[in-house]
């Protein structure tokens, strides 16, 4: 009876407590988005007529930003924007048509000031075969804008907004076909700052990803054209930052130091993709996510929808290169969607080792392999036998071998050859280490009969294990060779060419 | 706006020179013909038809507009009016007589307005074609009437579509004749078509708000008549963002005529 009734009371207890914590949190939590912290909307977003004298916006080109505004009342901007067509690179040895804003993908990024109003301008080169518009995100009213900015080749358009919302908005072109406007490169970034300005942080870089169509295969070479129906399909042939492979990565790699923060405006041009943006190695200490008003914190990978952004930012602790992706991973590394963030700087050991451990594990693998680190170490030591090289073959063989050739060295009748008492194998021991560096394919007689299939270069292996594979193959089955050295097989890999994409 | 094209039309019908003889003698015969246009004539209707009528088998050249020119030098660029070009008309020849060495003479002629294409063709007893007359010419391809099903057919033309107009532009005829016989319908220069300004009536083509210009309106047009027909969009899109002064690089035109 008595436990029970302090059983009941800490419950109640506890009930009482969490009530409190749970209140304290909400009304506290900046991120809640209660309507305490509401920012009111386009309804609070105009400060009145401009002030002072007309500004001209500062454009940059990607992975640059304009710097902070750091201005405390509402003017009149200036924004000069110039289409044009390009033949850039899109991969080494690609090109592509790219219809830009500015001359670049993602075009200029521009940034202004909530209760800014903004004459833009758009200008259309002359070069141009198409006439485009612009719709920005960022503006109130029908279209965006594309319907005041329709403009021919060799001609300019003005139209006037007001920035009601603040946010991180996507612009693009909306002439038809839109979507074919925007897969060719049409879309950027502006950045409409809240009154007070943001946080300030060491770097502001500026990321969009975007998905192209080519009639030719990822990475093959010269010009490529757009391929309308792969755009249907939403097949991209890249997903890319930056509108180029190489456009941030190498010697194009955002730059930061250890004990830095870094801000990274991200947008999704599309126009089919949606992003799952990460950087391989940080968490986020904050994002703004869907470039809102609102931050969420320590988040891994997050969403950015075709049409959207996102501002994410984190600081950096350990020296070392960041890999930015679109962790719909085979879009990294199949695709092209991955970028580059070097941090230099001291090490800190006490947050990120390094490797310290590195030795070997064998799983099951253990006893079958114990006789190739033998062979190794007797060679080294000068004293390697036959039976050494023999018995670390057998193991190498049953790992790169047998899955064509067989554990018995019979092959697949008609299909892969024999090398149990086989007469191509014993004839010509050159030829033999020939065959297993530079693979071999077309016609061969084996045993009387005919073989017409490929076996690929296996010049991964080292000389060693060319060495102990074939002496190994070379004297089982029935067949009775000599030994096959080390020195052999470096002499064959020296005077032969491997073929064109083997290992060297 | 459509008002003041309306008037400056009928301003640059008086304006223009009077017949100097018919038709050009290169001009091949079409129709009379029904087809379908991706720009339905009215709701719940597809077919288009038109009557017969002769059409340039190539674009009018630098070499002929000069000749019109030396002919009607109210149409010379130091005496148009703005009104009826804009500054860049006729600007890449050397003088406002004188073609020079970026305006070869069997060059197509570009940077000209739809004023002066206009009197040009009348100047010959002609007109310029309608774009009905010119979407039916050019949907053919080198040896059927109607390619425009052909997936290979619609890669060239979007190909030309994504190569800017940096470079010179080709002599005109090179390219190998249509199913008509007629040249250059696409790859070298966008025409001019009389009703140009009659094809897109919203100038942001995502809107699709009222009936009659769901039917207009490009992706209006792309999603009720012919969805694949994106090439063909492409050009009702360049020719709706013109106004009839303005002269582009890589604008010109061909003339037509009844045929009788």
């Amino acid at each position: 009876m008595n436990i029970g009734t302090s059983t009941l009371l800490s419950f109640l207890l506890v009930l009482l407590l969490s009530m409190t914590t749970g209140c304290t949190r909400s009304s506290d939590d900046p991120a809640a988005g209660s309507a305490v912290t509401d920012t009111g909307g386009s309804a609070s977003g105009d400060f009145g007529p401009p002030q002072g004298e007309p500004i001209k916006a500062v454009l940059t080109s990607p992975p640059d930003v304009p710097p902070p505004l750091n201005r405390s009342h509402p003017a009149k901007v200036i924004v000069e924007l110039e289409v044009r067509e390009l033949e850039k690179e899109i991969s080494e040895g690609v090109t592509y048509t790219f219809w830009t804003f500015g001359g670049t993908v993602p075009g200029s990024f521009i940034r202004i000031r909530q209760g800014d109003t903004v004459e833009f301008h758009l200008l259309n080169h002359p070069d141009s075969k198409m006439p485009h518009n612009i719709d920005l995100h960022g503006v109130t009213g029908p279209g965006g804008g594309a319907s005041s900015t329709f403009t021919a080749p060799g001609h300019r358009s003005q139209f006037t907004f007001k920035a009601l919302n603040q946010g991180l908005f996507v612009y693009h072109c909306a002439t038809a076909p839109v979507g074919m406007h925007v897969a060719n490169g049409m879309y950027g970034l502006i950045l409409v700052e809240p009154p007070e300005g943001l946080t300030p942080v060491d770097h502001e870089y500026y990321v969009m990803q975007g998905d192209f169509y080519t009639v030719g295969k990822y990475r093959e070479k010269g010009l490529q054209s757009f391929d309308m129906q792969k755009a249907i399909d939403e097949n991209p042939t890249y997903v890319l930052f930056n509108g180029s492979e190489g456009a941030l990565v190498g010697d194009k790699a955002l730059q930061a130091k250890t004990g830095e923060t870094v801000r990274l405006y991200v947008g999704n041009g599309g126009p089919n993709l949606v992003s799952s943006f990460h950087v391989i190695g940080e968490i986020f200490d904050k994002v703004w996510f869907e470039g809102g008003t609102r931050f969420q914190e320590n988040v891994q990978t997050t969403l950015i929808p075709s049409g959207g952004a996102a501002i994410a930012e984190f600081r950096l602790e350990v020296p070392g290169s960041y890999i930015l992706v679109d962790h719909s991973i085979f879009r990294a590394f199949n695709k092209g969607a991955l970028a580059m963030l070097k941090a230099d700087g001291p090490e800190n050991k006490l947050i990120y080792s390094g490797k310290e451990v590195d030795a070997d594990y064998l799983g099951d693998k253990a006893g079958s392999l114990t006789a190739v680190s033998e062979a190794v170490m007797a060679r080294a030591q000068g004293r390697l036998t036959k039976e050494q090289q023999i018995s670390a073959g057998k193991a190498q063989y049953t790992g790169t071998c047998s899955v064509c050739h067989q554990g018995n060295g019979q092959g697949l009748p008609g299909v892969f050859p024999p090398l149990a008492k086989s007469d191509f194998l014993m004839a010509n021991k050159r030829r033999a280490i020939e065959t297993v560096l530079n693979g071999l394919s077309g016609a061969v007689t084996v045993n009387g009969k005919q073989y017409n299939s490929v076996m690929p270069p296996m010049s991964q292996l080292t000389d060693d294990e060319v060495a102990n594979i074939l002496t190994y193959a070379m004297s089982s089955w029935g067949n009775q060779g000599a030994a096959v050295s080390k020195e052999e097989v470096t002499q064959v890999r020296a005077t032969t060419k491997r073929a064109e994409g083997a290992a060297e | 706006m459509r008002l003041t094209v309306c008037l400056l039309l009928l301003a640059g019908t008086s304006l223009a020179a009077t017949s100097t003889g018919g038709a050009g003698t290169d001009s091949v015969t079409l129709g009379p013909a029904k087809f379908e246009s991706v720009l339905p004539p009215a709701p719940g209707k597809r077919a288009v038809a038109l009557a017969s009528f002769r059409l340039d088998r190539r674009p009018v050249t630098n070499a002929e507009f000069l000749a019109f020119v030396r002919e009607h030098p109210r149409w010379r660029r130091d005496r148009i009016p703005r009104l009826f070009a804009d500054a860049q008309y006729l600007s890449h020849w050397q003088g406002a007589d004188r073609l020079g060495e970026s305006a070869l003479p069997a060059q197509p002629v570009t940077r000209v307005s739809w004023f002066a294409a206009k009197a040009y063709c009348e100047s010959r007893g002609a007109r310029l074609a309608t774009w009905y007359e010119w979407e039916y010419a050019a949907a053919a391809g080198p040896a059927v009437a109607d390619a425009r099903r052909d997936p290979a057919w619609r890669q060239t033309i979007l190909n030309w579509y994504a190569r800017p107009s940096s470079k010179p532009l080709a002599a005109v005829g090179q390219e190998s004749a249509n199913y008509y016989g007629l040249q250059d319908l696409h790859g070298l220069v966008w025409e001019w078509v009389l009703d140009f300004n009659a094809l897109l009536i919203s100038n942001d083509s995502r809107e699709q708000g009222g009936a009659n210009r769901l039917k207009f309106c490009g992706e209006g047009a792309l999603s009720t008549a012919d969805r694949d027909n994106y090439a063909v969009l492409m050009r009702i899109a360049y020719l709706s963002a013109l106004e009839a002064n303005y002269t582009t690089g890589n604008l010109g035109f061909r003339c037509a005529l009844e045929a009788s």
